[in-house]
Formats: C-alpha cells, sequence, structure tokens
C-alpha cells in the first residue's frame, strides 16, 4: 500500500484550495491537495465571467490548476474523501479513501473515444442538469486532471469504452483504495454550495416553472463553453427571452427564511449576468429586484454604475412571490420600496440569486478534523476578527468560502494566507530544494539535426488525415533526420522511444505533430531533459485540436493543412536555440512599509519563519488607523488595546526592526537588489511589503465641517469616544458615503457602513436616551456577522435609519443651540428635520498619499482613489506585474481587520516565496537588446508592462533587467531599428514559419 | 471565383485565443481549412513586419487574435495590438490593401464557438475578395 509522508493536507480543489497549495508548493513543502470531484477547479470554473473586469472566469483559472497538476510538490488526489484523522498540529495521521475512476490516469490521454462511445446519458452536475454527460465523462473540456473518471453509479457495464480505447486506459477491476498519508497541517478549502431555492423560498417557484432558474445555472447559459454555447435561451421554449429579472437575496438575508447573513457576492454577480446579457442582446429587458446594492469592493460601484448606463433597470425593493400566467410569461410581484408602490412585473425569465450556504461535507469533515462549525454551518475561526484563519483547533487552518461567503480576491488572499499560516507548524522540517536536473549537451556547435513524431492519438487524428503524407511532407527537408509516427505520442512506452531516437540519431531538435502544446509540451519537454537535451529545443504542430478535429469532414484538406502545420513547425525548429532561465539570489530581508495593523502583521508572519524585517512607520507610533478607533466592528473590541497587544508582539520579535517617523527617501532596484533610503540610512532588502493604508478625504466643505466643532469625520468621532470627549448629546446624526458613490469618487468606502453602526451602537450604549440617526445611500455590510449585527442596532429603541440619494445631500445649517439638519428620505419621501447635538461624517476614503512618491519609485501603478493597481484584480490581488512588491490591508482598498489580517499573512506568503527559496528565475523566452543596433529611442521602455527595460545614459542603450522580463515580446514589435528581439519568436523564426506555411516550393 | 482557397495566416496568442483554438477542436467545431496558425506569447508581439511577409509571401488575409481587452496575460498587451494593427491597417490601406484582410479579434479560451466562427467568417469573407497576388506583382 502506499504510504505518503508530506507536509500539508489541503482540502478541497477549487480556487482557494489551489492557490493555498501553490505558495506552499513554491516554498518547497509538500501539498497533498483532495478534491472530492474527479477534476479540481470547484465552483470558480463554472463561471462564465467575473466581475468586475469581465475576465473569462476558466482563461484566468485554468492557467492556475495546470500550475497545480505539473507542480512536482504538489500531490493531486481527486474523487477522494478524507476518512480519518489523528494525532496533532505538525504530526497529523490521515486516512485519504480514493475512489476508483476505473480509468488509468498515467495511460488515459483524455482523446475522449470512450465518451463518444458510451450509450448512458445522465444529467451534467457541472452545466447544472441543463445538458447531460455520459456515464464515462471529464467535467468540463479544461479539466485538470484530464483523464476520464467512469461514474459507477450509472454505467451499465457494456464495455463499450473499453473496445474503443486503444490506449488500453479502462480496468474496471481497478479498486478503491484507502491511502495512509502524514502531515504537519491541513488547511480546509471545502468552499460554498448555492442554497436550492425550492427550499427556502418556494413562492419564487423554482422547479415549479420552467423558467425560473438559478443564478449558477444562468451562469452555465451565458459561457460559451457551456450547453447552449453562451446563449441565453429558455428552458420552455429555447427561444431567447425578451425580459429576465433578477431576484436578489434569495435565502440571504432572512432569518425565517433562510440564512440570515449577507451573501457577499450575489449583487454583483447580478449586475454582472444582466449587464453582460444586456452587452449581447440591448434590446433585452434586464431588471434587478434588490434590498441593498451591496457593490462594495475594489471598482464595484463603478461596475454597478456603468451598468446603469447600459439600463440595466434596478429596483428596490424584494418581492413577495413569483407566479406564472396563462401565456407561460412569469408575474413578479414586489413592492417598489422607492416609490412605496406594490407592483406587478412580468417578465420572461426569472433568475435566483440564491444563497451560498456551506457545503454540505464541512458537518463531517469538521467531526473528523475535531473542529468547530459556527451556527450556519461554516467553520470557525479561532478569533473571527484577530485570527480568522485559524480553525478552532491549532495547526487546521481555513481558506475561502470554507470559512464564510466571499468573492475570489478575497478568496486567494484567504487562501495565500492560510498557507503561511499553515507553515508555522512545519518551520523546523527540511523543505524540498531544487531538483537536479541532468546536465545539458551543449548543442550550439552543432547543425539541427531534427527528429519529428507525427502522432495518431488513437483514432482522433489517424482517421482524418494521411499519417504517412504528413511524415512524407517533412522527410526531406535536409536537417530533419528522422521521422516516426506513434499510436499515442504521450504515452510511456513512445518516450521510450524518443528518448532512444534522441541517443541513436543524434537528434538536437524535437517536433511532435500532435495536440496542443498548452497541455501536452511539458510532458514531452521532461523527456528531452532526461536525455539531456535543453527544454526550449522542442516545438509541437498541432495536427488534432486545430486540424483532424476541426476538418473532419474533408481529409484531403485536413491532410494538406496538417503537412503545412508539421512544416512551419520544422522550420522554427530549426531555428531554436538552448535557452536558460536566469537565477538570482534573493535574500530574506523584507521591508514593510506602513506600520498599520497590515505591515505589523505581515512584519510578524515574516519574522517568524525567521526572515528579517524592517517595518518603517511614518508616524511616531504602530497601530496605524487603529489608534484612532475606538472599537472595531464587528466585535466591539477595543482598538487600542489591539494595537497595543500587536505593537508588543512586534517588540518581542527580535528579527524585526522598526523605524518611526521614517521618511522614504528613495526606493530603488528590484527583487533580491532592492536599495532604500529611509531617514537618511541605506538599507538593502530582498522584497518590499506596501501596506501604507488609506485615509480620509478632506472634509472641509462637507456639511457644515469646519465651521462647528460637533461636525466631526467618523475617525475623529471615535478619537472623541475613545476619550470620552463627547458632551451628553440627544441626538445624534450619522451621515454615511460623504463624498462617496457620486461622480468626482465613485468608489464605495467599504467600511464606513459598518464604522456608523458600531459607533451608533456605542452612543446607545452610553447615553441610553439620546437618539441616533443613521443616514445610508445602500447599507452595505457583507462580512461575517456583519448583517446580524445591522438587525440588531435596527431592532433598538431609538435608532431611526434615513436613506438618502446622491444629488439630495443633507442639509446642515448652524441652529441656536444645535445643529439642523434636513434630509429627504426617499424611502417615506419626505422631508425630515433633526435638530443634533453631532453630526459623524462616514468620509469617503482614498490611498495614502505616500502612493504618488513610492509608485514612481517602484514602477508600479495606483487608481485614481490612489490605491495600488494589484496585478490581478481576480487572481492576483497581493501581488504586482513584476515580482518583489507585494501588497497588504488599505492600501490595496479599504477593508475591515479580518480581511486586512487575512491579506497580510498572504502578502507575507508571496514574500516568502522567493525568500524561502532563496533565489527567483527569470523567464526563458525573454527579450534581448543587440547593443550595436539600439538607437536609444526608448520606445520599447513605454511599452513594457514590467518596467524590465531601463535606458543606459551612458551607453545611450536600452538594457533589460533579465528577472524582470516575463517574455511577451511587446518591446521586440515596436522597436523601429530590430535591435530587440524574443528569445524563441525572433523575428527570422516567425519569418520562417510564415514562409513555411506560404512558399510550399521554398527551402525552410 | 468558386475554386478559389484563401490562404490565411493567424497569429494566436498563446494564453487565450491558441485556447479558444483547442476547445473548438474538443467540441469539433466544423470550420474551413484555410488558416495556418502561428502562436506567439502575446498578440502584442505581431508586429506589421509579419502582416507584410504574409502578404508577400502570398497570403490572401492576415488574422491577429489576442485576449479580450482586459485579459491579456501581459497586463495590457492587446491594447498595444489595437494601436499597431490600425495604424498598420490604414497604411495597407492606402498602398490599395482592402482592410479587410487584416482582421483583430478577442477570443478567449472559453470561446471555441467562436474562434470556429472567426475562421470561417474571414474565409468566406477572403473568398469574396479573390486572391490578393501581391506575391506575383512583388515577383
Ligand atoms: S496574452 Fe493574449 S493578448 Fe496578450
Amino acid at each position: 500500500m502506499i504510504h505518503m509522508k508530506k507536509d500539508v493536507l489541503i482540502i478541497g480543489g477549487g480556487i482557494s484550495g489551489v492557490q493555498a497549495a501553490l505558495d506552499l508548493a513554491d516554498k518547497g513543502y509538500e501539498v497533498v491537495l483532495v478534491d472530492k470531484n474527479p477534476s479540481i477547479g470547484g465552483n470558480m470554473v463554472k463561471l462564465d465571467k467575473t466581475f468586475p473586469t469581465n475576465d473569462c472566469s476558466i482563461c484566468i483559472s485554468a492557467p492556475k490548476m495546470v500550475e497545480a497538476s505539473r507542480n512536482e510538490n504538489i500531490t493531486l488526489l481527486t474523487y477522494s474523501k478524507v476518512k480519518k484523522v489523528l494525532g496533532s498540529s505538525g504530526g497529523f495521521e490521515v486516512k485519504i479513501w480514493k475512489r476508483t475512476k476505473y480509468v488509468d490516469p498515467d495511460v488515459c490521454t483524455g482523446c475522449g473515444d470512450c465518451e463518444q462511445s458510451c450509450p448512458v446519458e445522465v444529467p451534467s452536475e457541472f452545466d447544472e442538469d441543463i445538458s447531460n454527460r455520459k456515464a464515462i465523462y471529464v467535467e468540463y473540456p479544461q479539466a485538470v486532471p484530464l483523464t476520464y473518471t467512469i461514474d459507477y453509479a450509472n454505467c451499465v457495464g457494456c464495455g463499450a469504452c473499453e473496445r474503443v480505447c486503444d490506449a488500453g486506459a479502462i480496468n474496471f477491476l481497478e479498486i478503491s483504495q484507502e491511502i495512509p498519508i502524514e502531515v504537519g497541517s491541513i488547511i480546509v478549502a471545502t468552499g460554498f454550495e448555492m442554497m436550492q431555492p425550492d427550499e427556502w423560498r418556494e413562492e419564487y417557484g423554482y422547479g415549479k416553472y420552467d423558467n425560473v432558474l438559478t443564478a449558477m445555472e444562468y451562469e452555465r447559459l451565458l459561457s460559451a463553453s457551456g450547453p447552449t454555447d453562451g446563449k441565453v435561451l429558455k428552458p420552455s421554449d429555447g427561444k431567447p427571452p425578451e425580459s429576465v429579472a433578477w431576484i436578489q437575496c434569495v435565502g440571504s438575508r432572512c432569518k425565517q427564511k433562510g440564512m440570515p447573513y449577507c451573501s457577499r457576492v450575489c449583487c454583483m454577480y447580478a449586475t454582472k449576468q444582466a449587464s453582460i446579457s444586456k452587452g449581447e442582446r440591448p434590446e433585452l429587458d434586464t431588471s434587478i429586484y434588490y434590498m441593498d446594492l451591496r457593490a462594495y469592493g475594489k471598482e464595484f460601484q463603478q461596475y454597478f454604475d456603468k451598468a446603469k448606463t447600459k439600463e440595466v433597470n434596478y429596483y428596490r425593493g424584494r418581492p413577495s412571490r413569483i407566479y406564472q400566467l396563462h401565456d407561460g410569461k412569469l408575474a413578479v410581484e414586489y413592492e417598489d420600496t422607492e416609490k412605496g408602490e406594490v407592483k406587478t412585473d412580468i417578465v420572461d425569465m426569472a433568475v435566483l440569486s440564491s444563497a451560498i450556504v456551506p457545503s454540505t461535507g464541512n458537518a463531517k469533515i469538521a467531526e473528523i478534523l475535531g473542529i468547530e462549525l459556527d451556527e450556519y454551518g461554516f467553520f470557525e475561526s479561532k478569533d473571527m476578527l484577530t485570527a480568522p484563519l485559524d480553525s478552532t483547533r491549532e495547526g487546521i487552518y481555513l481558506a475561502g468560502c470554507a470559512q464564510s461567503p466571499k468573492d475570489i480576491p478575497d478568496s486567494v488572499s484567504q487562501a495565500s494566507g492560510a498557507a503561511a499560516r499553515a507553515l508555522m507548524p512545519l518551520l523546523k522540517r527540511e523543505r524540498k530544494g531544487r531538483s537536479k536536473k541532468k546536465p545539458q549537451r551543449d548543442v550550439s556547435e552543432e547543425e539541427p539535426r531534427i527528429g519529428v513524431f507525427v502522432c495518431h492519438c488513437g483514432k482522433n487524428i489517424a482517421n482524418y488525415l494521411d499519417i504517412e503524407a504528413v511524415k512524407e511532407a517533412v522527410k526531406d527537408i535536409p536537417e530533419v533526420v528522422y521521422v516516426d509516427n506513434s499510436l499515442f505520442a504521450c504515452s510511456e512506452d513512445a518516450q521510450v522511444i524518443i528518448k532512444k531516437a534522441i541517443d541513436e540519431h543524434k537528434l538536437n531538435r524535437l517536433v511532435v505533430s500532435a495536440c496542443s502544446p498548452r497541455t501536452h509540451a511539458p510532458l514531452f519537454q521532461d523527456t528531452m531533459e532526461e536525455v539531456g537535451l535543453n527544454k526550449y529545443l522542442f516545438e509541437m504542430a498541432n495536427i488534432r485540436n486545430q486540424c483532424s478535429w476541426v476538418h473532419s469532414d474533408d481529409p484531403e484538406k485536413a491532410t494538406e493543412k496538417a503537412k503545412l502545420l508539421t512544416r512551419m513547425a520544422v522550420a522554427k525548429a530549426k531555428r531554436l536555440s538552448a535557452l536558460t532561465e536566469e537565477e538570482i539570489e534573493v535574500g530574506g530581508h523584507t521591508i514593510v512599509i506602513g506600520g498599520g495593523p497590515a505591515g505589523m502583521q505581515t512584519a510578524l508572519t515574516l519574522s517568524r519563519t525567521g526572515k528579517k524585517v524592517t517595518l518603517v512607520e511614518k508616524e511616531g507610533k504602530l497601530g496605524g488607523k487603529l489608534r484612532r478607533l475606538n472599537t472595531i466592528f464587528p466585535r466591539d473590541i477595543d482598538a487600542r488595546e489591539f494595537a497595543d497587544r500587536m505593537t508588543h508582539e512586534v517588540a518581542d520579535e527580535k528579527n524585526i526592526r522598526v523605524i518611526l517617523s521614517a521618511e522614504i527617501e528613495s526606493v530603488d532596484g528590484y527583487i533580491g537588489n532592492y536599495k532604500a533610503k529611509i531617514n537618511g540610512e541605506d538599507i538593502e532588502a530582498d522584497t518590499i511589503v506596501l501596506a501604507t493604508g488609506f485615509k480620509e478625504i478632506e472634509a472641509k466643505g462637507w456639511h457644515g465641517y469646519g465651521d462647528d466643532s460637533r461636525v466631526m469625520t467618523q475617525l475623529e468621532f471615535d478619537e472623541a469616544l475613545a476619550n470620552n470627549s463627547l458632551d451628553k448629546p440627544e441626538n445624534v446624526v450619522f451621515i454615511n458615503c460623504v463624498g462617496a458613490l457620486e461622480e468626482e469618487r465613485p468608489w464605495c468606502c467599504r467600511v464606513g457602513c459598518g464604522n456608523s453602526l458600531k459607533n451608533a451602537k456605542e452612543v446607545k450604549k452610553r447615553y441610553p436616551k439620546a437618539n441616533v440617526f443613521i443616514l445610508y445611500k445602500d447599507m452595505r455590510v457583507f462580512g461575517k456577522k456583519e448583517e446580524e449585527y445591522y438587525m440588531d442596532v435596527e431592532g433598538e429603541d431609538g435608532v431611526v435609519f434615513l436613506r438618502y440619494s446622491t444629488g439630495q445631500e443633507p442639509e446642515v445649517v448652524k441652529g441656536k443651540k444645535k445643529l439642523e439638519l434636513k434630509v429627504h428620505d426617499n424611502l417615506l419621501d419626505e422631508d425630515i428635520e433633526i435638530e443634533a447635538d453631532y453630526i459623524v461624517l462616514a468620509m469617503q476614503l482614498e490611498g495614502d498619499e505616500s502612493a504618488g512618491k513610492l509608485k514612481k519609485m517602484l514602477k508600479i501603478s495606483s487608481d485614481p482613489a490612489g490605491f495600488y493597481m494589484e496585478a490581478h484584480a481576480k487572481l492576483r490581488p497581493l501581488e504586482f506585474p513584476s515580482e518583489g512588491v507585494y501588497l497588504a490591508g488599505g492600501a490595496h482598498y479599504p477593508k475591515n481587520i479580518s480581511d486586512t489580517l487575512a491579506q497580510a499573512e498572504g502578502a507575507a506568503s508571496k514574500a516568502l516565496i522567493p525568500m524561502m527559496r532563496g533565489y527567483t528565475k527569470s523567464e526563458g523566452m525573454i527579450s534581448v537588446v543587440d547593443d550595436e543596433k539600439c538607437s536609444g529611442c526608448k520606445m520599447c521602455i513605454s511599452v513594457c508592462p514590467y518596467g524590465a527595460i531601463d535606458h543606459d545614459p551612458e551607453e545611450g542603450i536600452a538594457v533589460i533587467t533579465d528577472v524582470l522580463c516575463k517574455g511577451c515580446g511587446s518591446c521586440a514589435s515596436v522597436c523601429p531599428v530590430g535591435a530587440i528581439s524574443q528569445k524563441g519568436f525572433e523575428d527570422d523564426t516567425l519569418t520562417a514559419m510564415i514562409r513555411a506555411a506560404l512558399l510550399e516550393d521554398e527551402v525552410i | 471565383m468558386a475554386d478559389f482557397e484563401p490562404k490565411i495566416i493567424v497569429f494566436l496568442c498563446n494564453w487565450c485565443s491558441y485556447g479558444g483554438g483547442d476547445l473548438a477542436g474538443v467540441n469539433r467545431e466544423q470550420y474551413p481549412s484555410n488558416v495556418l496558425g502561428i502562436k506567439v506569447m502575446c498578440s502584442s508581439r505581431v508586429s506589421p513586419e509579419h502582416i507584410m511577409e504574409s502578404f508577400v509571401d502570398g497570403a490572401d488575409g492576415v488574422l491577429v487574435t489576442g485576449c479580450h481587452p482586459g485579459d491579456c496575460h501581459y497586463i495590457d498587451g492587446n491594447y498595444k495590438t489595437i494601436r499597431k494593427i490600425d495604424m498598420f491597417t490604414k497604411i495597407l490601406e492606402d498602398f490599395g490593401i482592402d482592410p479587410k484582410r487584416i482582421r483583430l479579434e478577442w477570443i478567449s479560451s472559453a470561446e471555441g464557438n467562436k474562434y470556429a466562427r472567426v475562421m470561417t467568417e474571414m474565409t468566406e469573407e477572403i473568398r469574396e475578395l479573390g486572391p490578393l497576388n501581391l506575391k506575383d506583382e512583388v515577383e
């Protein structure tokens, strides 16, 4: 029996699990990633696009999954479950139950012949049962691993798949097995499920009417690779709808009819679905019925504003029911709370934004792991606010929606954070170093000797085109010294043949004419490396996906094209040269800029792994915004005490050096080589973390601020509460969204609503007789326990909520004794006058002013609000385009303490990757400058997205820093004198391919 | 011109459009075999030179494909592609080359159907325009 010794077990292979696995594996820890489904990917891969960037979901997640499957430190156990866990932190003994797939994954080539032959059709879970799959199946075309699974429950045992499988991968005798594994820590990333709306909200007619769908079903309809090829069609008649309604908060924000919490993503995904649908068919009528529009994240509000300009209609009101009319249309009954009218809208299709609920398996996993669940069934954190990533048991950590609903960037930040937590019990372990590569043969002096292998892919290629003709077409090219064909070029035995051919025929270039290099190039490249050939001496022609599969009706033309594609690959191969991935050393010192909670947490995590940290704070004291707050939402813990606790922890770490009242004069360099001047002192560092936080915008001019000291900003009011300096008030008014959600500053400050709520509660606690008024636009509380907090405050006597709109700002005048405030309540449609003792302004927030200077020094950018622009809004929220600088906390966007701390751990995890490895590697196919030709025009500098090119003033030419170049080649295409070329894609090479394609008689 | 078979060079960015082509294959979407793909890492690698070379060597059309705006694996490479291709199309127009012979398309790796559609459309359109014959002219 296999017995594995690994470092970390990760349960759940969704985007959070995958991210955590990569973060650990890249540091040299060995990870087992367990998923109950046949492939990894979780919920994210089902989505069509992701808000607010409309990134194609599978496009951005697939590379991560492939990376995980190819990482030698990650073992994927799919179709598997955790059965038992014994032991404790640092030494868990785990038993995994691995179900048989009846298909040998090492032999299966993923060609799909079996699927075509299988007579059994069952609803596809991946497509939310909208389409069918076979009993032998892969969940989706880009699945990782791309090997088939026989679903035993539905298999009729006819053996058709076994008969057609040329590779011989089907094995009905393969049995399920228990795999014992020893690990030091565990990460739980079991994700979420979506509530089935017939359970709690039967009044919406889901399951009863064909055209009432869940949002996930709608997502599959939108997906270009979904059951309707991306066309939205009514299930009832297959025709496109003329109108679609989205019903928000189905099963969330309602204790009686589901879950009291906010699902956190529904407002945005409904907005996304509506605006994408509208974008595709402008005549479509789209309406969203909502309670509060919670567009709280970075760029969310702008995304929502844009949807409105696309004429997506928003109605504020929760529908009471949906019923079908005799003509099949749906009637949505609701109260428009803005107009105070009860209305019925008629639509063709209704989409229910159903609540995110805990995975059904959570209870079982909690029991096996000995950890606790919260009242809803999500995993409980050790402390929701200050230790969100720790479970209730040491050595077990939480990532993503397993802990509570969240969007993708928050999930991956948390996943990286959980990875940082999970390595703490492992610090004494030895990590896997660089795997030793076989020494490479130097081929630079040799003439090209190319070997070409043409693959049949079983019948997938050979049935549709003439393999012999393809071989014939290239065999006379002088540099081609060996041509062969293979039933499955990717099989184990084919690798043996390839290696032998390389050896016997002294091949120094390899061309495989088969399927896609995206899936298969690494396999052949490994084979080459095993016999000492540089992996860049390889080229593939895709005569399956680009030829036999898509021209299957015309074998003659398919053959012609396959010949040309192979010829083009040979033309390229001839010009390939061995490339190296440059390594540079990275030591263990980080400069963390910003001494608030994000910076302190990052520093603590880094220091606890033994790395040196210089923590730089511009104020005279550590603590950042915590020093100005009274309590922390939604737990009401004392903010200053918390700041003191963290400050002491920092002081106790001997690896952290704190520089207070710091001024950063300059920062320069790149990963492993940063040089900074701080308070006149030169400091060298290997990585940098930006945790510079946020600030309130200038309040002067808003609602009488500056003229009367009783008008305060939120932070000033917090300070007054903390210092107990308020005069006993009768009326206190909180105004939310001051300077926010308007044209000049459209973004949402994300934390203002919560802050007003907790201060309102505090006022009521201290002065029970006082009246509190909260003037808001939308109540945006979305985090764990926040909606519940809001409900409590709303239920208190003497707390009044008034809703106002942008453009109808409350007016404040100085009365005789008190401040007089007038506001138009748009729910009551009435002007209301309040005499206030204090008016508290929840000011719009923006990035710290230091961003202006730092971004220039570090060659990164910030958005109009002054928040740094991360490398990718969804999947790389903690990084910048170039490696070495990382991001945490409010510098990315304002966020509450638990999100801040999770992100800080995540940023530390990112910085630790190169520092624990001790090196970083450049890409192979980077650009190079020909010094002789370069005229120093700087065109290349302006197009490089990574700041990898500098101008050398002495020589007057461009210089590329190899480690920063990511190999896009845009510089090479703009150089007017042809001085820059991209390795592997030189002008010469591309031209040769073009000529090989078009000039059939020409020597290539 | 019924028997005219156009030759079309298509540049595919590694991260999106090449994947779209792969998916078209997986889904067995049928399209004309007139297109020959050349992979680049990013659409921004394609320069006017390569387009010109294609035409001179006998291509009747050139298609440049990349990730949708915002999706480029290299942040904003495809925006640079737009500028470059737009500019170059105009120059070619001055030389009497029909701008329809150069096309820029965004195809994500989830859009197998779009991939097949674009390849079909492009082929049909060029078939309609007839051969470019720049190769003969140059000779
Ligand atoms: S990577 Fe696809 S266009 Fe840049």
